[in-house]
């Protein structure tokens, strides 16, 4: 496990998801956590959605100063080099989707580089419309490194039809995961899937709740 | 069936406009519906089409019309504030009779408002919206399927009558995310032999120009025009009639509205109140006929909006003012809740006992 753990991915891939939920995952480790949204692209569904239920975990949320407001502005809170610089805490970060949300990490990557000890994780979903196949995922990717300057280190399959998965989707989108996996050289760090579908090789999302 | 994908509403317009013909489209970035343009901007290149970022909604809105004339499939999309600045060159798209999609995902206002959902541009879509004497059709989607089918749709009946055509959508249905079929590439085009193609020196220079000197041909155009939408209002009406067959109270609501007053009408239904919904899925032309017939036995009408009873009007003028129009709405980003419309209804019954 790494300190630092990135969370990049084509848009709307599902990272907030995933993210919040990697956050839990290494609290129950005990570990000390810090998740921070600096999602610059998406005024809506943001971590600060959740920011009680984190907060009430022990998780402290960095988040945009207009989150959630009318604002819709993409200013950056200065907290979040304390997550780079203090190399104490475990650190998760959820991050705008395609290489456009990428570049807010970008000025991050400096430090993030150079401590090297982090995991840059690429989201994948292989039911939306841009990324249907490991080859347009892959493009996906490296504009999404070029914009931040991290390279991936690991894949994370979050393939889902919304309220219409089914393991059997879940079985069949593996095989392109893995189909990214060959291309990209990278492992497949975990499948995620909507805790009530979740089996024990996969990894359980609690998701945000809705208004409908 | 075809296969299913994730989307998002605003995504789904524009896959389906490519899936319907349209290779050309002028926009400029608003919250909610910046994802129309951001899809656009990735796929467009690599069809062969043009996606233009211009310099401000009215030029996006006059390089719309440009295009219009020479009869390929063209459209914009924008949010409130901007399709108010559209406005102009939207009548001028209807002076000329030109078919256009405009895509409004509305949100808050009046003036910047807010980046949240609402339905408060009711008005300027249905009355008119620019100046002088014209109308929109206007599809008002209520999912992320209907968002794609609604605008394969509304390029059919643009072309179809020669007229724009707006999708009038929220800002909920432009981001929220749901399973779609995608329809499949179809652009059922008509015979333009109006647009300005080039004459290949075989026929008389077409003429694009909402201008008339000759105040007679003015009249004479915009009375023709007014007889196009009479064949509209007969036959474009498009609407959901939802558990009205026994109901004593009848919600009317489209878009995400809709959605919630379902949700509401299950929860009244199971305490034994008969109670139904009329969505509207035009609101240009509105539904007149079953809301009428609906007055005959209905109590009373219910408008859930998320605007300040601008729809009201069309219910009462539908009916002719028969059975009263009660408002339950929020206006300023938020979206009425089930327990709200309940509420509203329960009142209501409670009056008429």
């Amino acid at each position: 496990m790494k300190r630092v753990n990135l969370f990049c991915g084509h848009y709307g891939s599902g990272k907030t998801n995933v993210a919040i939920n990697f956050a839990y995952y290494l609290k129950k480790q005990g570990l000390d956590v810090a998740i921070a949204d600096i999602d610059i692209v998406n005024p809506y569904f943001r971590t600060k959605d959740s920011e009680n239920e984190l907060k009430s975990a022990g998780i402290d949320v960095i988040s945009l100063p207009f989150a959630n407001s009318n604002v819709d502005l993409p200013a950056l809170p200065p907290e979040v080099y304390s997550l780079v610089q203090n190399r104490t805490r475990a650190a998760v970060f959820d991050i705008g989707g395609d290489d456009r949300g990428a570049y807010a990490l970008g000025r991050y990557a400096p430090y993030i580089l150079e401590e090297n000890d982090y995991n840059m994780f690429f989201v994948a979903n292989f039911c939306r419309p841009l990324t249907r196949t490991a080859k347009e995922a892959m493009e996906v990717m490296k504009e999404i490194e070029k914009a931040c300057g991290i390279p991936f280190t690991a894949l994370v399959n979050n393939s889902n039809l919304g309220r219409e998965t089914t393991l059997e989707g879940i079985r069949e989108w593996q095989r392109e995961a893995q189909k990214l996996s060959e291309l990209s050289g990278l492992p497949i760090a975990m499948t995620c899937a909507e805790e009530s579908l979740c089996t024990d090789a996969l990894f359980p999302l609690k998701l945000q709740p809705t208004v409908f | 069936m075809a296969e299913k994908v994730l989307m998002k509403g605003n995504e789904a317009i524009a896959e389906a406009a490519i899936r319907a013909g349209c290779r050309h489209y002028f926009g400029y970035p608003i919250t909610p519906q910046t994802e129309v343009a951001a899809y656009m901007a990735k796929r467009m290149p690599k069809i062969g089409g043009t996606f233009l970022q211009a310099e401000s909604e009215i030029s996006a809105i006059n390089m719309v019309y440009g295009v219009a004339g020479t009869g390929k499939r063209v459209m914009t999309s924008s949010s409130s504030p901007g399709v108010s600045l559209k406005q102009e060159g939207i009548s001028y798209i209807a002076g000329a009779d030109l078919p256009a999609l405009i895509v409004n995902v509305q949100r808050g206002g009046p003036g910047l408002g807010g980046i949240q959902p609402s339905q408060s541009d009711y008005f300027q879509a249905t009355k008119g919206g620019g100046h002088g004497d014209y109308h929109l059709i206007v599809l008002t989607p209520a999912s992320v399927q209907e968002m794609a089918d609604m605008t394969a749709l509304a390029f059919d009946l643009a072309d179809k009558y020669r007229m724009p055509a707006m999708l009038l959508a929220d800002g909920t249905m432009g981001q929220m995310m749901e399973p779609v079929e995608l329809p499949a590439e179809n652009c059922n085009t008509v015979e333009k032999p109006w647009a300005v193609t080039g004459t290949k020196m075989q026929r008389e220079h077409n003429i694009i120009n909402s201008l008339y000197l000759v105040p007679e041909q003015l009249e004479k155009t915009n009375f023709d025009r007014y007889e196009k939408y009479k064949i509209i209002e007969e036959n474009e009406v498009r609407y959901e009639s939802y558990m009205m067959e026994d109901a004593e109270y009848c919600i009317v609501a489209f878009g995400i509205a809709a959605r919630v007053s379902k949700n509401a009408i299950t929860a009244l239904r199971e305490q034994g109140v008969k109670v139904g919904l009329i969505r509207p899925i035009t609101v240009w032309p509105f539904p007149v006929k079953p809301i009428r017939e609906a007055a005959e036995k209905v109590k009373a009408f219910v408008s859930v909006e998320l605007s300040m009873g601008q729809m009201i009007e069309d219910i009462r003028l539908a009916q002719e003012c028969k059975k009263p129009v009660i408002l339950c709405n929020r206006a300023g980003g938020m979206i009425p809740s089930p327990e709200q419309i309940i509420e509203t209804v329960k009142n209501l019954q409670g009056g008429n006992e």
